[in-house]
């Protein structure tokens, strides 16, 4: 099985600041990490090569530094890691990334199913997946929770809000992994190893990946991030009263029953 | 001189630390208070490469240099000084002479699952009568055609109680002295082999400690490690490199104490603001970074020696000496800052003093790292 996984070097958000006057995300002395997401997609396909075999392999539109990421995943045991990185890439939204990573894909050749992560935490838009699946004209599923292949054929169960829905599909197939798929493995020591002292990430440039330059990057993108802001906390506060913890609570329990947080 | 760590040895950090915060952690309390091997961790440590991390990969290894071995000990006894000893041991007292000693027939009978992590290894020197004077070993070897026939007892020995492969000394030669003691490869479930007793310990409760008794014990001639005579040797050199281990150990259970230490003296207020703006708090907090940041400096550059000259000895004695005391400062620091919540057991740090002890102790006391020392001075 010839699997190939998407994915994105961002900020750590769960460490990050805002800045009070301009509201905007303190970027600077935040480290970098793989997106957790993308974790797991890359979980499920080192596991499911482990039980058919093939390739596993890691492509990632990025800056320079992103080859550290992708490092990171190669000591997961990944087969290769491509970086695909322009100056050209630069101010791309998501439609422009997407078709910048179907590129990518398309001149890498015969895949069984690309793997993306459900979204990014920076972005947190989760169009990139299902973007790039209409560009490659692939089916799409997107929340993944369950991935079973047996034979050809391939099932797996989408997680919805109030349950879940199993799904067969046709392979090839892009599909979009949320956290609840697996436990993603550690990087290993030898892998860490090799990943530095022997494995060279491919890095490919616009004209690489034959990219149409009115469709990448600042000029490709039809939507801009104007602003990032945290917004204004609405609502009011209330107080629980009673005369003990006991019925504190009970109150408590009333009033998120009342607005269905709990049955 | 760079003093930077490169790339790797960064992101071997970063992988070891994430597992310790997620696998290690939360069970450091219970293995403490129960006296359990953590089994489920060392499952993980195998699959990491963690066990045999400076082994060659020919062998099962990770193949990685000494600073990150150091890196790895430091970051997985940052949480739990009993984890990382287990690993210490390992990777120094049993990976380490096999590999450097051992036949090829050995290695790959025996390196390679212990640095794998499929089996887990110890090492027997010492006995009731043979502590800091390591070379008046009483256990007896005596050669018969094909196999020796060993008899004695080892005591404190780390991992004894749970380990497949072990590395231990025998006299082969009595009158010979130091010159005749052997060092052979053992494995669990030899007849003549047994637990004794397992020894109930103030700290590194979760690592097990116990009595080896050979009574008879049938070792085969391949089992020998190196020469008849040569095991005191091999002994001196192994330890060099389980020093390196536990300053490493001593420094993350040190590092580990300061973090809650500056974490407390942010939170607990008194006279209406955090403990930590006194400068009775922060001078101590300020002093105590100091001092790990130098036992730090020691231990990479033991390490850094090991990797790139013949002899460390000194450089190893030091690391262990500094990293050791300073173990025993912070913690007993660490327990100041908490007040009276630092000396119950609701809060981590009282373990972090229980288990900094050992390390002024295990693989050559303080005072025997002075002797090392000051005998590389010439004295």
């Amino acid at each position: 099985m010839n699997i190939i996984v998407c994915m994105k070097q961002v900020p750590d958000t769960t460490d990050v600041k805002i800045d009070p006057k301009t509201g905007t995300l303190i970027r600077e002395g935040v480290p970098s990490i793989v997106n957790p997401d993308d974790k797991h997609a890359i979980e499920e396909s080192l596991r499911l090569k482990e039980k058919f075999g093939g390739t596993v392999t890691v492509v990632s539109m990025g800056p320079p530094q992103a080859i550290d990421a992708l490092k990171e995943v190669y000591a997961m045991g990944v087969d290769d890691t491509i970086l695909l990185s322009d100056r050209a890439f630069a101010g791309a939204d998501t439609w422009a990334t997407s078709y910048t990573l179907g590129m990518g894909i398309k001149a890498l050749g015969e895949y069984d199913l690309i793997f993306c992560g459900l979204q990014a935490i920076d972005g947190d838009t989760a169009q990139i997946g299902p973007q790039l699946a209409e560009f490659l004209d692939i089916p799409q599923v997107t929340y993944v929770k369950k991935v079973n292949i047996e034979g050809n054929e391939l099932t797996v169960v989408r997680a919805l809000e109030d349950g879940h829905m199993t799904v067969k599909v046709p392979m090839p197939a892009l599909l979009t992994a949320v956290k609840e798929l697996n436990r993603p493995r550690y990087p290993t020591m030898g892998g860490i190893i090799k990943a530095y002292r022997e494995h060279e990430t491919k890095v490919w440039s616009a004209s690489d990946i034959e990219a149409e330059p009115a469709n990448i990057g600042l000029e490709g993108s039809p939507t801009q991030v104007k602003r990032t802001f945290a917004p204004e906390p609405r609502g009011k506060v209330e107080i629980i009263e009673g005369d003990s913890a006991a019925e504190m609570v009970s109150g408590l329990v009333d009033k998120l029953k009342e607005k269905n947080v709990v049955r | 001189m760079d003093f930077r760590l490169n790339d790797e040895q960064e992101m071997i950090r970063s992988a070891v630390r994430e597992l310790a915060l997620n696998d290690i952690e939360p069970i450091a309390k219970e293995i403490d208070a129960e006296s359990r091997h953590p089994a489920e961790t060392i499952k993980k440590f195998a699959e990491m490469g963690i066990m045999g991390m400076m082994v060659s990969e020919e062998y099962g290894g990770s193949g990685s240099d000494a600073i990150s071995y150091a890196i790895a000990v430091e970051e997985i006894s940052r949480v739990c000084g009993s984890t990382g000893i287990i690993v210490s041991v390992n990777n120094s007292l049993a990976c380490y002479p096999i590999e450097k000693f051992g036949t090829d027939d050995q290695k790959n009978k025996f390196l390679t699952p212990l640095a794998s992590g499929a089996k887990l290894g110890a090492f027997g020197l010492t006995e009731p009568s043979a502590g800091t004077d390591a070379g008046s070993q009483r256990t007896v070897a005596q050669k018969e055609d094909g196999h020796y026939i060993i008899n004695g007892s080892k005591i404190f020995i780390t991992n004894g109680p749970v380990a497949d492969t072990l590395v231990i000394f025998a006299m082969t030669d009595k009158s010979a002295g130091m010159r005749g003691i052997t060092a052979f490869i053992i494995e669990k479930g030899m007849p003549g082999f047994s637990i004794g007793t397992e020894e109930d310990k103030l700290g590194i409760r979760g690592s097990q400690t116990g009595e080896l008794v050979f009574q008879n014990l049938i070792v085969p001639e391949e089992n020998r490690l190196w020469d008849e005579g040569r095991g005191f040797s091999i002994a001196m050199q192994t330890l060099d490199c389980g020093r390196i281990g536990v300053a490493a150990q001593a420094l993350g259970i040190a590092q580990g104490a300061l973090d809650r230490s500056v974490q407390y003296a942010k939170e607990r207020v008194q006279f209406g603001k955090p403990i930590g703006k006194f400068q009775a708090i922060s001078f101590m907090l300020a002093d105590m970074e100091t001092r790990v940041q130098a036992a730090r400096y020691l231990v990479y550059s033991a390490a850094f020696a090991k990797d790139n000259q013949k002899k460390y000895s000194k450089e190893a004695a030091m690391a262990k000496l500094y990293a050791a005391e300073t173990a025993m400062d912070i913690t007993t620091k660490a327990i100041q800052i908490h007040g009276g919540y630092g000396y119950t057991k609701d809060y981590p740090v009282e373990r972090y003093f229980r288990d900094a002890k050992i390390t002024e102790i295990y693989e050559g006391t303080s005072e025997v790292m002075k002797m090392v020392i000051s005998r590389a001075l010439g004295l």
